[in-house]
């Protein structure tokens, strides 16, 4: 497997004494789609500031395909393309000059620029604002705008510092869908995300940071089956007051019309429906809570204290 | 990076800097000439003809060349100084940082940008000077080569400014208190000849009193310093704060933590 991304005790003392980083060691390879997860201040924006050049490294070792970022950071950062947490534009240009700009930085000429302007600025829906100031889009298309131009060099390895934070889910379905095709095409894509539903909907292998360390690393499915229970929504075919006195454990009345059932994982369902019926209880639709990881993440925490 | 990549890095980021000065030509190009004006009106027409000449030239004469080289130096320093300074508030210098872009094109591109507005400053002042008097020029390579380091060199002094600059407020100090001070005391409306002795030795402590007199010998043929000297020493800074500026951002001083 041809290695995008190689970390190996990386650590990171800020200069107030502060320690981000405790050694990190961690790969990615080759067309993954990894999660980089972690509550806020575990060190996940100093890992990719470190990546990217945005913070020194107080100790240890990137490489980037094959370019050391202390020996070779020209061509480790030719691979690189940078989504950052914060805007980091200026907003009295337009997307078209911040763009082409861009791809100028990474010595790519005008003509190309422009072309791949065109190609990007339509593909992520800002064609029509490409001469609109900054200042005046809104908050999701700023988001757009900053992938749009960290793909103007076409990087090999893409790394999004959580993209999709603020913007409304019909943009950030459509962000998903994107970004599952960029990677399909080959860019192997570094996420960090707030929205863990979209960590288990995207990546393939997730790590997870805390205080400056790695707690896990695996793929997102060897992940989910450490969770040892499942929770199914249940729509209910009438209103319920309140739930039987003599319920099993595990069952919760979200509103009157929808109740949660926990389960451990492996069990028969139809003892639940049993259960159900027994009580008088009809059952008009029913689904899996789609954030299991959310689930298992506050679990890893909660065994960790805050 | 190769060499044709790097051309374009360059070129990509004067020519950010030149729309950036060009979009709000009113705050950058209008400003210099309505003050100069004022200086050519007042000290030029009003005072000048009281003052009577100045070794040996019309007093509007003699200023003139002084008054071009003052707004070289403040508009060439506030075009550096202000816009690394809002690329570091707005977190845009982020785009070149994480790009191969290396620090010395990013430097140079930087300087450059100073160096065009400067100069066009220059060349604005030059000819609204023209509607007051006349301006004849004794050596345009000496002309020419004074105005572009000064350039240069206040465009480094900028970029020192915009680098350890943490608020609006620290980018106007060094102008306000220290570049103005120096240009007004660096002989553009007198020849240090006329002041007492101990002050002539003070003045030379100037930098500034260099390059306007070397400015001035190549629009009148007089100076108060030796030619030699001036460029020796406009030459001298210019390679000391180019040698600073880089290491300051190889280090990452202020933009990377």
């Amino acid at each position: 497997m041809t290695v995008a991304l190689a970390i190996s005790g990386l650590r990171k003392t800020y200069g107030n004494g502060a320690v981000a980083l405790k050694g990190i060691d961690l790969e990615v390879g080759q067309g993954d789609f990894f999660g980089l997860l972690g509550r806020n201040g575990a060190g996940k924006s100093t890992v990719i500031g470190i990546i990217c050049s945005l913070v020194n490294k107080s100790a240890g070792m990137v490489r980037v395909f094959d370019a050391d970022i202390d020996r070779d950071f020209a061509q480790a950062k030719s691979y690189l393309g940078v989504v950052p947490q914060e805007f980091n534009f200026s907003i009295f240009e337009t997307p078209w000059q911040i763009v082409c700009n861009q791809a100028g930085y990474y010595g790519i000429g005008r003509k190309q620029a422009r072309d791949r302007a065109r190609q990007y600025l339509s593909q992520l829906g800002l064609w029509d604002k490409r001469d609109h100031i900054t200042r005046e889009l809104s908050g999701g298309m700023k988001r757009r705008l900053m992938i749009a131009r960290a793909l103007m060099h076409q990087p090999r390895l893409l790394i999004l510092d959580e993209p999709t934070a603020g913007v409304d889910i019909e943009i950030r379905r459509s962000m998903w869908q994107y970004l599952t095709r960029i990677n399909q095409s080959g860019t192997t894509i570094i996420l960090t995300t707030h929205y863990l539903e979209e960590a288990e909907s995207l990546c393939r292998h997730v790590a997870i940071i805390d205080r400056g360390q790695l707690v896990e690393n695996t793929s997102t499915g060897a992940l989910l089956e450490k969770l040892q229970q499942e929770t199914y929504i249940l729509d209910l075919a009438a209103p319920l007051a309140e739930l039987p006195a003599d319920r099993p454990p595990g069952w919760r009345l979200k509103d009157p019309a929808t109740l949660e059932v926990d389960m451990p994982r492996g069990s028969n369902v139809n003892r639940a429906f049993a259960e159900l019926a027994r009580r008088g209880i009809v059952v008009r639709g029913m689904r899996n809570k789609t954030n299991r990881l959310e689930r298992l993440f506050l679990d890893m925490m909660d065994q960790d204290g805050p | 990076m190769n060499w044709a990549g790097i051309r374009t890095a360059y070129a990509t980021i004067l020519r950010k800097e030149v729309h950036r000065f060009m979009r709000i030509w009113q705050q950058t190009l209008l400003p210099p000439v309505m003050t100069t004006s004022l200086y050519f009106v007042i000290f030029g027409n009003l005072i000048g003809p009281r003052i009577g000449s100045m070794d040996g030239h019309r007093y509007i004469d003699f200023i003139v060349p002084g008054l071009i080289l003052m707004s070289v130096i403040t508009n060439a320093y506030a075009n550096v100084s202000s816009s690394f300074f809002s690329a570091k508030f707005q977190r845009s210098i982020e785009e070149l940082q994480v790009s191969p872009t290396p620090n010395s094109v990013i430097l140079l591109g930087y300087v450059s940008g100073g160096v065009v507005r400067g100069v066009l400053v220059g060349l604005i002042v030059a000819a609204v000077s023209l509607l007051f008097g006349q301006l004849s020029v004794h050596s345009y390579p000496v002309m020419a080569s004074v105005i572009v380091l000064t350039a240069v060199l206040f465009s480094l002094g900028g970029f020192l400014n915009g680098v350890f600059a943490r608020t609006f407020d620290d980018v106007s100090i060094v102008p306000n208190f220290i570049l103005t001070p120096l240009t007004y005391l660096g002989g553009i409306f007198y020849s240090i000849k006329l002041l007492p002795e101990f002050w002539q030795v003070v003045s030379h402590i100037n930098p500034i009193l260099y390059m306007i007199n070397a400015f001035r010998y190549g629009f009148l043929g007089i100076t108060d310093i030796r030619l030699g000297v001036s460029y020796a020493l406009i030459t001298l800074f210019t390679v000391g704060l180019f040698a600073v500026n880089l290491k300051l951002l190889n280090k990452g001083h202020g933009i990377r933590e």
